[in-house]
């Protein structure tokens, strides 16, 4: 296949998965309308009606499962039979999405990792969304997760393809490094599971507030959601996974990076500044809840205002400022007028 | 203060103290409290955080300095104040200083006393079991038909076989005691020592190190020779020596770019190389070395990068009286990615009056309408294309001048005969005559150079080490789950009760399901039994808590 043939391939491969993802979004989107119709089972509420303060919390992951109704078991197969559609739809969704990296990979010359630009960075990072939920969703029963990711992942995806869109081109110099491939995969994880920790923690606080008000009812998404003791601990433990892969990707790899192609290891530069501030808020927030006994309403607090200096980092850096190396969002790199001469390009 | 020295030397009686009212001592111990607590702690990281920020709104002279000047001079009532506060130089201001060494003091307080509690604590036995196992929040029981000894020998080989240190068996004890996870508090202060570590290495660096930078001319002999005199730039630590400067010396030999003739980066350079030779000492043979992006070349303790290239046009110019007043390779600055490049001229000698050229550099140029335009950065068509100034260039007052620079405050510029400014367009090898006799310019050939960074970062191993420590305490301290478990067993009826609960020490663990697990194991086909208030509690089987 030749080059423009991959890049072809890859652009369809993104529309089709977006297309899949809209799918998949459309069968929870009905698997939890008709749930709406089946009150959460009384034992089942009585746990989520208590505080984080309470005894509390149904049993790991379960509360997310369609819980018989009145409605009879056929609605409760219906149920059943949407969840499954639009986890299956995920699935093949997010396998389209791995085939358009690899083909914006192959469509570059030489052949290379898809993340070189904006546009593959938001496709990789996307994809390690979808992949984190699938993976981790049974063991930490995200099942309740599904329409927010698939939502999450479809409109990423349409902002990468209509605003940063750009065509395959080879690597600047200083991008054309082992590290790249260690350094970027390390953050787009890291991003990836600081994303669904801060979905959670937004989870976590709707809900709380919903209870603190008396509103809660028997039959919305957020009585399906799991309990706040469950919310909160799911939260710590994707921000927990999240932490070590940040440092090793911020402070380990990104330094050792900066050393070879600038000579200098940490400089200063805005891009590092706001990954330092996010990997100081997160720390934070891990002290917190370790030492200080933070759960609950502050830790959430703090885990979103690590969320928010993450995504900052992550797009608004690259358009607010003009002084970062790490300018690759730029269509064009930004005429250079300066005593010391043209850098060799930015990482 | 004053009050209390008046009571105290009014009286025979001990002054009596006000509420609130403290000694010295007492204010020095409830301050370094407050600096070491938890609390403090975690807004000192807070303030760290946001004190950052700063530093990537305003330009900063260590990052941009000509960006920072430029920031300075379009604000100029904002600038004072700015500096003041040192917000220029954010990382380095005493402000920041103050947050990160109250941080590390509060830390060392706290990783100190920690350390020797946590000694104490690694050999000390678990404790004995609370009196009312099921009243803790993590606990189930199940009735079985072996003996208590049965039961309670089985539960120490299986929680051993854990990893749990189990407490020795006692007369008078009726219950087993187990605790694991010691290595997270271990983790912990690894990573809080290695954070001071981290930044005793980059301190080290900073303070030891230097970076200077220099622009070579390719295949130029005369090379650099690593002496302070021969950088360009050069940017000490605080406790720099110059005796600190590794002897070596490097010419750059050649130069290769590949560019893309193709595809939408067209134009840009993708790889380049410069072919060095170095000598280490001062008369060894020398080696040759390909300098790349990426791939710096390392000499004794200095590293040497190739930060950018560029184009030297070489120029000639000869006055009205036809000397040569001006002749070499003129360093233009690549103003974009396609090379498109900046330069002057200046001939302080020339006779009848000072010549001036500035203008720009096009490596591929065509004329689209009228209008100049660069195709790439590849040498196709190299082309000059300067304005001309005359009269004084400030040249003779003595101040120090930047070679990038063209000071036009009393200079004119050089017009046709109808008054429009005069362009100097020039190809290869052409030579053009400057109006009013001011002499001609002679573009003779085009030249390349390389800019060169060479830096010493001492430490730069040391903060490494810190971090990966770091990163290993991290994992530690966050996936090591501390717990105790206790099991007591009892004859009751014709059965054995047996009661089990787990504590989790980590704050985030669900010991829950370790309970389920262990009672499975302990007892297979075992049945859990009630647990208080979790009766009736539909389909929650697991008794968790939290608090």
């Amino acid at each position: 296949m030749s080059d423009s043939a991959w890049e072809a391939l890859s652009n369809q491969a993104v529309a089709a998965a977006g297309l899949v993802y809209f799918l998949a979004l459309l069968a929870h989107l009905v698997e939890w309308s008709a749930l709406r119709k089946v009150p959460v089972e009384a034992g089942a509420r009585e746990t989520t009606t208590v505080g984080a303060g309470g005894p509390a919390a149904p049993a790991y992951g379960a509360s997310a499962e369609p819980a018989a109704g009145s409605e009879g078991p056929d609605h409760e197969h219906r149920i059943d039979l949407f969840g499954r559609i639009g986890f299956s739809l995920t699935v093949v969704a997010g396998l389209v999405h791995a085939v358009s990296l690899l083909a914006r990979g192959m469509a570059a010359d030489p052949n290379r990792v898809p993340w070189g630009n904006m546009y593959e960075f938001t496709l990789s990072g996307t994809f390690v969304v979808t992949l984190l939920y699938v993976v981790m969703r049974r063991r930490l029963g995200l099942s309740w997760m599904a329409p927010l990711v698939v939502g999450f992942v479809l409109v990423l995806l349409m902002v990468d393809v209509i605003w940063l869109y750009a065509p395959v081109s080879p690597l600047t110099e200083a991008l054309n490094s082992p590290w790249l491939v260690i350094h970027v995969v390390s953050a787009v994880i890291a991003t990836g599971a600081f994303s669904l920790g801060g979905i959670c923690s937004v989870l976590y606080l709707l809900k709380e507030r919903s209870i603190t008000k008396g509103r809660e009812s028997s039959t919305g998404y957020l009585s399906r959601v799991p309990s706040l003791a469950v919310l909160d601990r799911v939260s710590y433990r994707l921000h927990a996974f999240a932490f070590p892969v940040w440092t090793f990707a911020v402070l380990i790899t990104g330094p050792i990076w900066a050393h070879q192609a600038w000579s200098n290891y940490w400089n200063w530069d805005p891009k590092e500044v706001w990954a330092f501030i996010t990997w100081v808020v997160y720390a934070a927030y891990l002290h917190a809840r370790s030492t200080a006994g933070w759960k609950g309403r502050n830790a959430a607090y703090l885990a979103l205002l690590g969320t928010a200096t993450l995504w900052f980092n992550f797009i608004g850096i690259n358009f607010f400022s003009t002084t970062s190396q790490h300018s690759y969002a730029a269509p064009e790199p930004a005429p250079v007028v300066a005593e010391a001469p043209v850098l060799a390009g930015g990482a | 203060m004053s009050t209390a020295t008046k009571e105290r030397a009014s009286g025979a009686t001990p002054p009596p103290r006000r509420a609130g009212e403290l000694t010295l001592g007492e204010l020095l111990r409830f301050g370094w409290r407050q600096l070491t607590s938890m609390r403090t702690a975690l807004i000192l990281l807070l303030v760290l955080a946001l004190a950052a920020v700063p530093g990537s709104i305003v330009p900063q002279e260590g990052v941009d300095a000509l960006k920072t000047s430029n920031w300075k001079d379009a604000h100029p009532t904002l600038t004072p104040i700015y500096e003041r506060l040192s917000l220029f130089d954010v990382y380095g201001s005493p402000w920041f200083a103050a947050i990160y060494i109250l941080l590390m003091i509060s830390l060392i307080g706290c990783i100190i006393p920690r350390t020797f509690h946590y000694w104490r604590g690694l050999r000390a036995v678990p404790p004995a079991a609370p009196r009312n196992l099921t009243r803790l929040p993590d606990s189930t029981s199940y009735t079985t038909d072996e003996d208590v000894a049965e039961v309670e020998e089985r539960a120490r080989r299986l929680l051993a076989k854990r990893g749990y240190r189990v407490r020795p068996a006692r007369d008078g004890e009726d219950a087993v005691s187990a605790e694991r996870g010691y290595l997270r508090e271990a983790g912990n202060l690894v990573f809080h020592l290695s954070v001071v570590v981290v930044l005793v290495g980059f301190a080290v660096g900073s303070l030891l190190g230097y970076k200077g930078g220099v622009i070579l001319l390719v295949g130029d002999d005369a090379g650099f020779t690593n002496r302070l005199t021969q950088y360009d730039d050069f940017v000490p630590g605080t406790l720099f020596g110059a005796d600190q400067l590794d002897d070596f010396a490097f010419d750059v030999d050649s130069f290769d770019v590949d560019w893309l003739d193709s595809g939408p980066a067209q134009g840009q350079a993708r790889g380049f190389v410069s072919h060095v030779s170095y000598v280490e000492g001062l008369d060894d043979a020398p080696t040759e070395y390909d300098l790349r992006v990426n791939h710096p070349l390392q000499i004794d303790d200095t590293e040497i990068f190739l930060i950018g290239h560029g184009y030297a046009p070489v120029i000639t110019v000869r006055d009205g009286e036809g000397n040569e007043v001006y002749s070499g390779p003129t360093i233009f600055l690549p103003q974009s990615p396609d090379f498109l490049s900046f330069g002057v001229v200046k001939a302080a000698d020339a006779q009848p009056g000072q010549i001036g050229l500035e203008g720009l550099f096009y490596p591929t140029f065509i004329n689209v309408e009228g209008d100049p335009v660069n195709v790439m950065g590849e040498a196709n068509n190299p082309t000059l294309s300067m304005q001309v100034y005359t009269g004084d260039l400030g040249l003779d007052q003595g101040q120090s001048q930047s070679v990038y620079v063209l000071d036009k405050a009393d200079a004119e510029l050089v017009t046709k005969a109808d008054g429009s400014p005069f362009r100097l367009d020039l190809q290869e090898g052409q030579t053009e005559t400057l109006p009013d006799g001011l002499g001609t310019v002679t573009f003779e050939g085009l030249e390349r150079w390389n800019r060169i960074q060479i830096s010493q970062t001492p430490g730069k191993e040391v903060a490494l080490i810190g971090v990966c420590l770091a990163l290993l305490g991290l994992l530690g301290s966050l996936f090591i789950r501390p717990r105790r478990v206790w099991l007591r067993a009892r004859r009751e009826g014709g059965s054995t009760l047996v009661e089990v609960a787990a504590l989790d020490r980590s704050g985030g663990g669900d010991v829950g399901v370790v309970l389920q697990q262990l009672v499975a194991d302990l007892r297979p086909g075992a049945t859990p039994g009630h647990t208080p208030g979790a009766d009736g509690a539909g389909p929650a089987t697991t008794e968790e808590k939290t608090s």
